[in-house]
């Protein structure tokens, strides 16, 4: 694979990489969405983050790369059974996987291994990209374009965390539990609401309007083309900082605290947006916390939840679908009313 | 157009043809829009011979994404008795320049992967049960053959750094240029080792802000386009001339507006001719903050101004920029059985069932060790009858809703307020149902088409709003256009249902001209036809009071006719839905 462009040399864009490195610090947010104008480095962020993530341990030999130290339901069928190696785990950077837009069902889900049942007369499972992406990310570039009958093997997946899968006489379950990342453009067409509700975070972007972060964008660019690895040595400074920052984040999420006057926060956010359920709440305290660490705070305070607000509610919000500009305002709005 | 200006299109060709020559992967390759010809064939020729040792592949218009991503290959498979990956045509175009036949016929998903190849050059192949990565480093040419509204893809044509149209021309205006090989391949070593002054890049910048360029894509494309003709020139530096040319080459066919400072979006809303501002209006691009950029600066960027940006803008390259692929007209003929494939199903091939080979091979996979044991001679796999799978297809035919607004004088005074609101209702419904719109408006002298059939309702919502009203009535114009524009969806397999909002009394004729008699004779022919096409139809009547003349006109159009004091919400919707279930 060709050298990817650092992170941190990404110019401008802020909410679209805060809400990445959110999802980095506590994958447990939920995915992130990102919808803009061509060009505007969507994709570049996105595979770009995968450098940043930072190694987890998981089983020597699994296929899912199950967790060494975690019970049973988030198990495998191998490493839940009685059997389990005890073999020295693995260290292993949290995969990101990437799904192409012409991937087929059996690839995405997996299915049976045509080559060990041409050979060996074997009934054996292949397991798929969603098997890939435990654990991890998978990326979907232009995913208001993904094919219907992919996106609904992915919703009950994404929700349920467990990919069942029974074809061709196979009858597999294994854990799959994974951050969604999207991007797209709101050009080429709508998300189905049900893919749009797995999302936990949803930032728009748009190009910059200013002369000095367009010429900036061309410098970079420009560099990058020109000499790859000096460019990401010239970076790698601060791409390390981030790298460590966010695997500090990672650890200090257990021990962030709470207030319950946060919570009351969220709650009156919440009502006085007219949120469905309560999914908006939970991960507006989760992104909260996961920016607190990020800035090494042990504690939530008022500006993390107005930070990631907007962001965590704006596709939350009952539908009006033609007020598509209108939910980013109507937030605003509430967050004013109750923060100043 | 002049003679002279054909020769500068021409020189402007050429020009391109030796930047693309030397750094095709770099720039993506370009959009050459004309008609198949001695001109472009010209064009290809001389194209070859300065790229030299790369071979142009051909990429076919009716390609299916197995061979374009490749897959498994089952000849070699059945043959081996074990899998064996084919490479597709993305992977065995690598290092090479892709001819795209007729690029505006392309499916979205020939779009997408050609996108995807040339953003990351790899192919990333997840199906059939391989995966693998190819690399694909490639240029295309994307042939454009279309005419009117036909276009290629907005998001392919992004990431071509050229686009060229040859339509005007014609074989006088051919001459020889200027550029040779060995030109190309001295370019082609030291392009790279040019650097660009601040200010050039800058000029770049003020060049992207002025024209309403928002592609980041597009102005790195044109720092490209700048040092190739720098190398082409053998200069260190960039002239002046140069940044022009490289401004007029990489941004021309992108502008989305002039660069005087913006004009408010009423003026820019009326209409010269229904075609000019069908898309202006749709387009997405705020004008950015002109305060943010120098007076000064500006006045030079406009001073400077090649001739040919404000020509391609007002000769109509512009209304080409931002919208949807619209075109999918081949579609209705290229398959029997239609749609996508959604799955396999067992069952016995024929009656325009098509087997699927690789789902019928894995559901004979399991048993071959059983069956060669019991039957131990002959061949290496066994298929029964019983393990045929066939490929399902799920279609569903995409609804796309008409609506036709009277944004006339007598209208906007007391209802077009009220109709947009009614709009915006059904809007809502459409959006429900994933049901397409189209917005055709009518004041003045002609109906246009402000929004060809989207799927986005942040368009079509944008469109509305910024619908003015006033002017004359020409009703003929817009029930004409309304006939056209279902036709055209329904040739693309697609149901059709129009929602007229008029108070059905017309002032222009056919022609433009004002007259109530000819106008509303020409309305009733329009409608007349209009009822043979036989598009299921909905008249909701925008008077105060309901009028004899709409009533009547619903029934020439054979559409459902509805007060609009009565037409609340829930009415409105039930009829749209009536609408599209006809």
């Amino acid at each position: 694979m060709a050298i990817a462009y650092p992170f941190s040399a990404i110019v401008a864009q802020e909410d679209m990489k805060q809400a990445l490195l959110i999802a980095a610090v506590d994958q447990a947010v939920g995915g992130v969405l990102v919808m803009g104008d061509r060009g505007t480095g969507k994709s570049t962020a996105i595979r770009a983050l995968a450098a940043l993530l930072p190694k987890i341990d998981v089983v020597r030999d699994c296929p899912y790369h199950c967790a060494p130290e975690a019970k049973k339901p988030g198990l495998c069928a191998n490493c839940s059974g009685p059997s389990s190696t005890q073999a020295k785990p693995l260290s292993l950077t949290i995969p990101v996987v990437d799904l192409p837009l012409g991937a087929t069902e059996d690839r995405v889900i997996g299915a049976l291994d045509i080559g060990r049942a041409l050979n060996d007369g074997e009934k054996a499972f292949e397991p798929g990209l969603l098997a890939q992406a435990h654990r991890g990310f998978l990326y979907i570039d232009e995913v208001n374009l993904l094919e219907d009958h992919i996106i609904d093997s992915l919703l009950d997946v994404a929700a349920s965390g467990e990919n069942v899968v029974e074809r061709e006489g196979l009858s597999i379950r294994h854990p799959a539990q994974f951050v969604l990342v999207g991007s797209g453009n709101p050009e080429e067409g709508e998300l189905r609401p049900q893919l749009l509700d797995r999302f936990g975070l949803s930032v728009d972007i748009s190009t910059p309007n200013n002369v000095e972060e367009r010429v900036e964008i061309i410098q970079r660019r420009d560099e990058f083309e020109r000499d790859r690895e000096a460019f990401v040595k010239r970076w790698q400074r601060k791409e390390s900082a981030l790298r460590r920052k966010i695997q500090k984040a990672r650890e200090l999420i257990p021990d962030v605290e709470t207030p319950t006057n946060a919570l009351e926060l969220t709650a009156e956010l919440c009502l006085a947006l007219g949120t469905d359920g309560l999914r908006g709440e939970l991960t507006l305290i989760r992104a909260a916390r996961a920016l607190a660490a990020l800035e090494g705070k042990s504690c939530i305070a008022r500006d993390h939840i107005r930070a990631v607000a907007i962001m965590v509610l704006r596709h939350r919000l009952r539908r009006d679908p033609l007020d598509e500009a209108g939910s980013d305002v109507r937030i605003g709005r509430v967050l004013e009313a109750h923060f100043d | 157009m002049a003679p002279a200006a054909e020769q500068a299109i021409w020189s402007n060709a050429t020009r391109a043809m030796a930047v693309l020559a030397v750094a095709p992967h770099l720039l993506g390759g370009v959009h050459l829009r004309a008609s198949p010809g001695p001109i472009r064939d010209h064009w290809l020729d001389e194209l070859c011979k300065l790229v030299g040792r790369v071979r142009l592949s051909k990429i076919p218009v009716g390609v299916s994404e197995a061979r374009l991503l490749g897959g498994l290959d089952l000849a070699a498979t059945l043959h081996q008795g074990r899998p064996m990956a084919e490479k597709g045509l993305l992977a065995s175009c690598h290092q090479q320049v892709a001819l795209l036949a007729m690029a505006e016929r392309a499916s979205d998903s020939t779009v997408t992967h050609l996108s995807a190849a040339l953003d990351q050059g790899v192919v990333r192949l997840e199906r059939d049960g391989l995966a693998a990565n190819h690399p694909a480093e490639l240029a295309i040419i994307a042939l454009d053959e279309g005419v009117d509204d036909e276009q290629i893809a907005p998001r392919l044509r992004d990431r071509l750094a050229l686009s060229l149209d040859l339509t005007g021309i014609g074989i006088a205006d051919l001459s020889d240029h200027p550029w040779t090989s060995a030109q190309v391949m001295k370019a082609r070593d030291r392009y790279q080792d040019i650097a660009l002054p601040a200010d050039k890049r800058e000029t770049i910048v003020q060049f992207s802000l002025a024209l309403g360029i928002n592609s980041p894509r597009a102005w790195l494309q044109a720092t490209y386009i700048l040092k190739i003709l720098c190398a082409l020139d053998g200069v260190s530096e960039p002239t002046e001339q140069q940044t022009l040319e490289a401004v007029t080459l990489a941004f021309s066919h992108r502008a989305t507006r002039l660069p005087e400072s913006a004009p408010p979006p009423e003026e820019q809303a009326e209409p010269e001719s229904p075609e000019n501002t069908s898309d202006d209006r749709s387009k997405t691009t705020p004008p950015p903050e002109q305060g943010a950029l120098p007076e000064e600066v500006l006045e030079a960027a406009l001073a400077s101004l090649p001739p040919d940006i404000l020509r391609a803008l007002s000769g109509g390259m512009a209304k080409r920029v931002e919208t949807q692929s619209s075109s999918r007209a081949g579609e209705a003929q290229r398959h029997q059985t239609r749609g996508r494939p959604a799955g396999t199903t067992k069952g016995q091939p024929g009656h325009g069932k098509r087997l699927n080979v690789l789902a019928t091979l894995r559901a004979a996979a399991p048993f071959q060790k059983l069956r060669s044991s019991r039957n131990p001679d002959c061949r290496k796999i066994r298929v029964l009858p019983d393990d045929f799978r066939l490929t399902r297809y799920k279609h569903r035919r995409s609804h796309t809703t008409i609506f036709v607004v009277d944004a006339s004088g007598s209208s906007a005074l007391h209802r077009l307020a009220e109709a947009k609101g009614a709009i915006e209702l059904m809007l809502a419904e459409c959006y429900v149902r994933r049901d397409q719109v189209a917005l055709i408006a009518f004041r003045g002298e002609h109906a246009e088409l402000l929004l060809p059939p989207t799927r986005s309702l942040v368009r079509a919502k944008k469109s509305l709003s910024s619908l003015p009203g006033g002017g004359g009535t020409p009703l003929a114009s817009a029930i004409t256009l309304a006939a056209k524009v279902a036709e055209q969806v329904q040739a693309a397999g697609g149901n059709s249902g129009v929602v007229f909002l008029t108070d059905g009394v017309a002032n222009i004729d056919r022609e433009g001209r004002p007259g109530r008699r000819q106008a509303n004779e020409d309305a009733k022919l329009a409608a007349l036809h209009f009822r043979d096409q036989g598009s299921p139809s909905l008249l909701i009547d925008t008077a105060p009071r309901p009028q004899r003349r709409a009533q009547e006109l619903a029934q020439q159009l054979c559409a459902e006719y509805l007060p609009m004091p009565r037409a609340d919400a829930t009415a409105l919707s039930r009829a749209a839905q009536h609408v599209n279930a006809g």
